[in-house]
């Protein structure tokens, strides 16, 4: 198989310049790919895709009776970034990681930047994840964004966008995990003379920091991921990280407070937890302090977070910073609480409350997209371009309703990679999800997840929505990372066989 | 551990010992026919029905007792609690939940005996068309889950846990299968000592994989010695003495209290239980009557299981 027929067709493309000839950083893959012999990446792909089935990396699907497990769809040409293009998202990702904690602590706290103009009271305000319940926590060491999600995207030009935050429960970096083990055994060697940078030591950064969140006065401190249940979409997610940090997975009927601590509950009785990395929402964690119907939160949970004797990643009330609107204020936040220059651009936003740029949206729907400002995954969504006239005339009902909970973007040109397609490559639009933990500093995971809209012309990438993933690769050109180091020297001591153990003679 | 995943893996295990025993229970009656056919005597499949005490349940759902309809029963009815196909699917739906527990060796091996079964249930190549070979697929993807679980989960409390859940499961198991003989009728009251009733007693030593370990301890077969040798024996690993031993062996490793003690209700009922195990003669059993032996087993042995329910896995805040 090889690349003759691949065109970019104009667009972006993450493996192949204008002129069709591969990337540097690409090059090696596509030499490797093309010396193949005929079938072999057929053969790989089917390899690949029976080790992630026997792994079980799946996802359940809501509404499917009793929540039906699937394989994510999974592509096995991986996205390939060049180091060089990678060192300033990382350091945007920082910055832009910083800035949004600094909100969250102003927001529950002083809202000096609402004092001062920045943003808007009623935007804060009128947010549906706003939680006048978190106002004067203060989260151990002063971190509330613990594991946060960004969304990029690249435009026509290749320049990258934040098109948005995750704050909540950002999943999907099981994904990226898995995809690298099964990539390594896809393209051993390419992979190895690539220097693709490690994603690997994510589980062991996570566990670093929650336990960054414990008092040192707690030797060995018990840190749990609290999942809602098997029937979560993320499922898998939870269950990988607590096995790969091994602690204990729970669930709500599993935690219970006792005597102004969390505890769980165990066979040799009640153990205190320390840190729980939480992966249900604000809403359902406890029925005391928000939603009253929740049967899968702890009762108290937050009266004991207030007392500082348990620590929560991510903070409650985190939601309110990956609101669609206030996204569109973030580069505002970076100049405000940083005195910097956003160094990752946001993609330009209407924001349908403001009258000047609701009149434009409902004028343009047919080039833009508009998004709910609170909504994941790929639903409450129209993309213009592609939509009916009826889906259209709908939205536009919808956004005159409640403009607060509209914002709306210009259709990008989103970049294109590589897919197979049966026996020959063609392109597809791709994102991409990086993870950034904030523990004793902030660390941004190598690449991410890149997410593929694997039907023809679809922009959306939702696995919800006929999504699929790739790996991707963080590549350092220049070849200046050193190898891992090779052991020198031989076992001396062989296996024993039947009849050798005797005396010797 | 947490109780829920300690109670989690327990029944994983059990549910699969159980649906191997079923599979047994199902073989041993094949061969009882096979054996039976050639002295003239005609199909009993009602006996292992009553044997595995679900038989209300059957007469509602199907009446008469057949070859096919007791194996449909047991083997794949979706209906039947302890069905082969409602056990695994059981087990798998309890692994489902601590995958993060147990190795992904001991997933796979389940999802694998998931599918074995699920397959079964069809018409071309089911269960009723070739039983034997299906029985023997149950048994020996019970056995690979067993062996797998062994030596690629860490012998730690939830391994312990899964342990005693398979044991536990067994002895109850080994009790039905001696207590099918009791229910199965010869065509004559002096038939007892012919070559039919041996044969039968040597069929349901062959169920219990133990035909060849009998054997060598007591050569000939005659009824007293073989209740002796899947009932006492404490180096059989089917015999319901042994389960005991080890069952209980788990018990103190995880509770941490001294053998012959205990710390709990669950150690302390079967640690009794053992003990009348350890010190009963066969003679004792069959003077008192060797069915109302083993029920009156079968009776404490779920009084252990509730202990055991009790003490680990419904902890409550106030306890």
């Amino acid at each position: 198989m090889d690349f003759r027929t691949y065109q970019t067709e104009g667009f972006h493309d993450e493996l192949f310049n204008p002129d069709n000839r591969p990337r540097t950083a690409a090059s090696l893959l596509v030499q490797r790919i093309e010396s193949l012999p005929t079938g072999d990446l057929v053969r790989r792909k089917k390899a690949a895709e029976a080790a992630l089935m026997s792994m079980g990396v799946t996802f359940n699907v809501y509404g499917a009776d009793g929540g039906t497990e699937r394989i994510f769809p999974f592509d096995i040409v991986p996205r390939i970034i060049d180091g060089s293009d990678w060192a300033p998202i990382e350091r945007g990702l920082v910055q832009r990681t910083q800035a949004l904690n600094l909100f969250l602590q102003d927001i529950y706290d002083g809202q000096k930047i609402i004092a001062d103009g920045v943003i808007p009271r009623q935007v804060i305000e009128s947010g549906t994840a706003f939680r006048p319940q978190c106002k004067g926590l203060k989260p151990p060491k002063g971190i509330w964004c613990h594991i946060n999600g960004a969304d990029l995207v690249r435009d026509g030009k290749g320049v990258f966008h934040v098109l948005e935050d995750n704050l909540r429960c950002p999943s999907g970096v099981s994904y990226v995990l898995e995809n690298r083990q099964v990539l390594k055994r896809t393209f051993p060697v390419v992979f190895e003379e690539s220097h693709v940078r490690a994603v690997d030591d994510y589980p062991n950064r996570l566990f670093d920091a929650l336990m960054h969140l414990t008092p040192e006065t707690i030797a060995t401190p018990t840190a749990v991921v609290l999942t809602p249940g098997i029937y979560n979409s993320a499922y898998f997610e939870h269950s990988f990280l607590a096995q790969q940090m091994g602690v204990e997975l729970v669930e709500g009927r599993d935690l219970v407070v006792q005597d102004g601590y969390v505890c769980m509950k165990t066979t040799k009785g009640l153990q205190r937890v320390d840190v729980i990395y939480r992966r249900i929402d604000d809403d359902f964690i406890d029925p005391q302090t928000f939603r009253k119907d929740s049967m899968i939160g702890i009762p108290g949970l937050m009266d004991v977070y207030r007392a500082g004797r348990v620590a929560l990643a991510n903070a409650p009330g985190t939601g309110i910073a990956d609101d669609k609107v206030v996204y569109a204020y973030v580069p505002k936040m970076i100049e405000y609480y940083l005195k910097q220059e956003p160094i990752i651009p946001n993609v330009p936003t209407y924001l349908c409350w403001e009258e000047k740029d609701r009149k434009y949206v409902l004028e343009n729907l047919d080039k833009l997209v508009v998004k709910s400002a609170n909504e994941a995954g790929g639903y409450g969504m129209l993309v213009g371009p592609h939509a009916t006239q009826a889906e259209r005339q709908e939205f536009a009902g919808r956004i005159a309703a409640t403009p607060r909970n509209y914002i709306a973007q210009p259709t990008l040109a989103l970049s294109r990679a590589p897919v197979m397609v049966e026996d020959h490559f063609e392109g597809r639009h791709v994102d991409l999800r990086p993870y950034i933990i904030y523990g004793e500093s902030i660390y941004v995971i190598p690449g991410g997840l890149t997410r593929v809209a694997l039907r023809k012309g679809s922009l959306v990438v939702n696995s919800s929505q006929g999504g699929g993933s790739k790996d991707t690769w963080v590549v350092d050109v220049s070849g200046s990372a050193g190898k891992g180091d090779s052991r020198d020297g031989v076992s001396t001591g062989q296996s024993q066989g039947q009849g050798q153990g005797g005396v010797s003679c | 551990m947490l109780s829920r995943v300690a109670d989690s893996i327990y029944w994983t295990s059990r549910y699969i010992e159980r649906a191997e025993n079923v599979a047994r229970f199902l073989d041993v009656n094949l061969l009882l026919m096979l054996e039976s056919s050639s002295l003239g005597l005609h199909d009993q499949w009602e006996p292992i029905v009553a044997a595995t005490g679900d038989i209300k349940i059957f007469k509602e759902r199907y009446g008469k007792a057949t070859q096919q309809s007791v194996i449909r029963f047991l083997a794949t009815d979706v209906e039947n609690p302890n069905s082969i196909l409602s056990c695994v699917r059981s087990a798998r739906e309890n692994a489902r939940t601590i995958r993060e527990v147990i190795s992904s060796e001991m997933w796979e091996r389940i999802n694998g005996m998931y599918h074995l079964v699920g397959a079964a249930t069809g018409g071309a190549g089911g269960v009723l068309e070739s039983p034997h070979d299906f029985f023997t697929a149950v048994k020996l993807a019970s056995h690979l889950f067993e062996g797998v679980t062994d030596s690629t989960m860490s012998h730690n409390e939830a391994w312990h846990f899964a342990k005693a859940g398979r044991l536990l499961e067994r002895a109850d198991k080994t009790s039905r299968i001696v207590d099918v003989k009791y229910f199965m009728l010869l065509p004559k009251a002096d038939d007892v000592g012919t070559p039919l009733d041996t044969l039968q007693w040597q069929a349901l030593l062959r169920s219990a994989s133990a035909l060849e370990m009998y054997r060598k301890k007591f050569q000939r077969i005659t009824p007293a010695r073989v209740a002796q040798f899947l009932i006492l024996d404490h180096q059989f690993p089917r015999a319901i003495h042994y389960c005991l031993l080890v069952a209980e062996d788990c018990l103190h490793i995880i509770s941490g209290s001294p053998q012959d003690t205990f710390s709990n209700r669950a150690e302390q009922r079967l640690g009794k239980l053992r003990a009348d195990f350890s010190y009963t003669s066969i003679d004792e059993i069959v003077g008192f009557g060797l069915h109302e032996y083993l029920d009156q087993f079968q009776n404490r042995l779920n009084g252990v299981g509730q202990a055991i329910s009790e003490t680990f896995f419904g902890i409550s805040a106030e306890s």
